[in-house]
């Protein structure tokens, strides 16, 4: 259709930054539509782009599963999702639009008649909703089961590399393999049939909007540049605590632990975006060009075991909720070592941050759901005060706070009045929520448009998530030698003694997020 | 809460704006000032909106009316905490204070930060030169709500000033996303519009006068649409036609050539929606400035046509 490569809509202009883009004709395929992902934060995605205006009159919603369902069966699942879930209100023309598009194909993955009428309903689709050949698969399924779809897509030429006038993607989830070897195996199988620009990797819990944030925070101001380096920051604190055990999720979560399920993605993604470099333009190469960059020059602490700890939650009372400990969770070995709370220390090997460094921890059944970046800044050199007056002075800090709201907290000292001369730690606040008028669209929304429009993401391609692997292969090998029980710490507790002791070791102390 | 001062002035209020929010306890992250002008009669109204923008936009609202009363007198309202994250603040003026207005709302803007004006209904007819509009960056008027929508929005376009905006423009988003989109799928040449809407919709006017400011092709405008608002816009191009209609102000049917029709929906927003995304950008909109010279343009050769017969 696109005859004309060189034509330019004239309705559109750079200066015209009222008009979105909406993303051209195109399906979406689910497949695991039956999970709680789907569920809780895809179909509730969906509907919430489509009532912003951001999805095309022709858009295709094909579910795939083992279920007995008709079309109308999967709508009323992808109904009930929407209608508990979406952050937008719900409306019957939008719901009408969406319905218009919306099919189911029961099978299995290992069936090829199963992929025949996938196919077949994908063509039905571009003749009824025009949507052209243009085809985004969201793989919502083990990682087990990507190879076979992957293959099964390949075997019926549901995908393929390269096509004219349409075209075909992939979103897959972390974990990214479960070393350096399985990613570059998954690496291997998947470009076989994607180009790695038709490959979205999501981090569910780093919106794009966050990063954008990030970036804008350090790179639009003069403020906080001069400081972000050696000279001033003492030490990194990345932390991402969750409040809630494994849930239900023992299959997925037993044997892969804190480390890889968290560190390797999201943790290894926050320090690169907070050390790297600026980059020369916010192009996603350029962007990545810098995170491999920095990524490439951080490395695992030389003494594995003093500068890292790994815990397991034991049973008790988390926010005033009686919780078993891991080893009692339904469906998990009683003899599993799995950790579920990781921290280690990176060092970055290069001049902006030698000797700074930098700890990242991950953890559940923590006392509170956060994720932030605190950024310690050394005390000043000389203080011009009596020891006493400035007992209860801190370091300063810059806290970059990921979520719950999102925002950034400043540390710093100020005199307490009326007193002859006493410094204490004051916060200054800002929050996203509160500053501006809208809540920002949910992680998902902007991953599934960039999908469709064809943004080349901001996620990690291939070769940083195999320098994450690098970073962190020696830590995790470091660990299963050992094969010992993880430390255990009490549910709704900041971790374990070890992890204390891991930064008393360095003459630090874990901040309370 | 809700403190309520009679017969004060600016620093009074400020006393009281800095000892309420200590009692709260709450730091202040407000980001702009809105000044929102209103009269005696759609005082109510105009105080609902304001309540309902503080909600979504934590700023500094200060709404302006002029009382009856004939003696030099302000009174004002301070709605603090009230399920509002900013500060709404009424200020009624009486007598010939009504007519130094500014003076009182200009020691009460936020230090260093961007003011809008809003004018919900009636607007001045120069909102650059009046003495409140010049305080602001962004001027936002709404021809719709005023009595005669078509002369309105001809007078904004003929007084147009650099921060001007009218929600009428706020209001054609969708309808201008939807067509940036349908020629981004099926790019052809244009040959010519129809853009139809029903009597006295102002955004048919202007959805035209973008259109043929951006495509530089005949435009035709109807107003005999049958339906609410725009109901139908029409691209003509060597192809076929690409059109978008909608009778009910909810659902839109789409078509182009060679592809079945389909559904999409198109709904009107509230007012809400549109200060939103008005307050998304607080710079010069270029493109409303040039298709609002397109609509003087359209007018003036109206009015020659008419000369003529």
């Amino acid at each position: 259709m696109n005859d004309t490569s060189e034509f330019v809509n004239p309705l559109r202009d750079p200066q015209d930054r009222r008009l979105p883009r909406i993303a051209g004709p195109c399906a979406l395929v689910l497949f695991g539509v039956t999970g709680d992902l789907a569920r809780k934060k895809l179909m509730p995605a969906i509907y919430d782009l489509a009532n912003r205006g951001l999805l095309p009159p022709g858009f295709g919603l094909i579910g795939f599963a083992r279920r007995d369902w008709a079309d109308q069966d999967f709508a009323k699942i992808v109904h009930d999702a929407v209608k508990e879930r979406a952050r937008t209100p719900f409306r019957e023309e939008v719901w009408q639009q969406l319905l218009e598009g919306i099919r189911f194909v029961p099978g299995t993955f290992d069936d090829d008649a199963s992929f025949e009428t996938l196919k077949q309903t994908l063509h039905d689709l571009d003749e009824a909703q025009g949507t052209g050949g243009n085809h985004a698969f969201y793989l919502s399924i083990p990682p087990k089961a990507f190879d076979q779809v992957i293959s099964m897509l390949k075997k019926h030429g549901l995908a393929q590399r390269d096509q004219e006038n349409a075209w075909s993607r992939v979103v897959i989830e972390k974990p990214f393999g479960h070393d350096l070897a399985s990613a570059q195996e998954l690496e291997r199988r998947v470009s076989s049939v994607f180009h790695s620009q038709s490959v979205f990797r999501i981090d569910h819990y780093l919106g794009k909007e966050t990063v954008q944030n990030l970036l804008a925070l350090r790179f639009a101001n003069e403020l906080f540049e001069p400081i972000w380096n050696r000279n001033y920051v003492d030490h990194v604190q990345i932390t991402m605590a969750e409040d809630i055990g494994i849930g239900g999720r023992a299959g997925y979560y037993d044997g892969v632990g804190a480390a890889r399920d968290v560190i390797q993605n999201h943790l290894l993604q926050l320090l690169a975006l907070t050390a790297m470099e600026e980059p020369t333009s916010f192009e996603a190469d350029q962007l990545r060009a810098e995170k491999k960059k920095v990524l490439a020059a951080a490395n695992p602490p030389r003494d594995i075991a003093a500068h890292t700890a790994r815990g397991q939650y034991l049973g008790g009372w988390a926010g005033g909720k009686q919780v078993p400990g891991y080893l009692e969770e339904e469906g998990i070995n009683p003899k599993s070592q799995t950790e579920t709370y990781a921290a280690i220390r990176v060092d970055i090997d290069n001049r902006r941050w030698a000797g700074v460094p930098f700890y990242l921890r991950s953890a559940k059944q923590m006392p509170r759901r956060v994720t932030e970046i605190a950024l310690n800044l050394r005390r000043a050199p000389h203080l011009p005060f009596s020891l006493t007056d400035t007992e209860a002075l801190g370091s300063n800090a810059l806290v970059l706070r990921i979520q719950p709201d999102e925002g950034i907290t400043l540390r710093f000292g100020a005199k307490v009045p009326a007193t002859l001369m006493e410094i204490r730690d004051v916060t200054m606040d800002f929050a996203y929520g509160t500053s501006f008028a809208e809540s920002s669209p949910e992680a998902y929304e902007r991953l599934i448009l960039d999908v469709l429009l064809g943004d080349p993401p901001l996620f990690p391609q291939h070769e940083e998530v195999e320098l994450s692997w690098r970073i962190l292969d020696p830590i995790l090998n470091f660990w299963a030698e050992q094969d010992t029980q993880p430390e255990g710490y009490p549910a709704g507790s900041w971790g374990p003694a070890g992890g204390n002791a891991m930064l008393a070791r360095d003459g630090f102390v874990w901040r309370r997020p | 809460m809700i403190i309520t001062i009679a017969n004060t002035s600016a620093s009074g209020i400020h006393a009281a704006l800095v000892k309420a929010r200590h009692s709260i306890g709450v730091a202040s992250s407000m980001v702009f000032t809105m000044i929102v002008i209103a009269d005696l009669r759609h005082y109510e109204k105009a105080l609902a909106a304001c309540q309902d923008a503080g909600r979504e936009h934590p700023s500094r609202i200060i709404l302006v009316v002029n009382g009856q009363e004939t003696e030099d007198r302000l009174d004002a309202e301070i709605r603090l905490g009230e399920e509002v994250p900013g500060e709404v603040i009424t200020l009624k003026f009486n007598g010939e204070l009504a007519e130094h207005r500014d003076s009182v709302v200009l020691p009460l803007l936020l230090p260093d930060s961007p003011v809008v004006a809003w004018w919900p209904a009636g607007a001045p007819d120069k909102p650059g030169e009046d003495p409140l509009g010049k305080l602001a960056i962004r001027r936002i008027t709404d021809a719709m709500g005023s009595s005669r929508p078509m002369a309105a929005i001809e007078h904004r376009a003929r007084n147009y000033s650099p921060g001007d905006t009218d929600l009428t423009w706020t209001r054609l988003t969708p309808w201008r996303a939807l067509l940036a989109a349908a020629v981004d799928s099926y790019p052809a040449r244009i040959d010519e519009v129809r853009v139809e809407g029903a009597a006295n919709n102002a955004g048919s006017m202007l959805l035209a006068a973008w259109l043929e400011d951006r495509l530089q092709v005949p435009v035709v405008r109807s107003e005999k649409g049958t339906g609410i608002g725009i109901t139908n816009v029409t691209l003509k191009t060597t192809k076929g036609d690409i059109s978008i209609s909608r009778e009910d102000g909810k659902m839109a049917t789409f078509t182009a050539p060679g592809l079945p029709r389909r559904q999409v929906a198109l709904r009107r927003r509230d007012v809400n929606a549109l200060i939103t995304e008005e307050l998304r950008r607080l710079d010069v909109d270029d493109i409303f400035a040039s298709a609002m010279s397109a609509l003087v343009h359209q007018c003036e050769r109206r009015n020659a046509a008419r000369a003529a017969k």
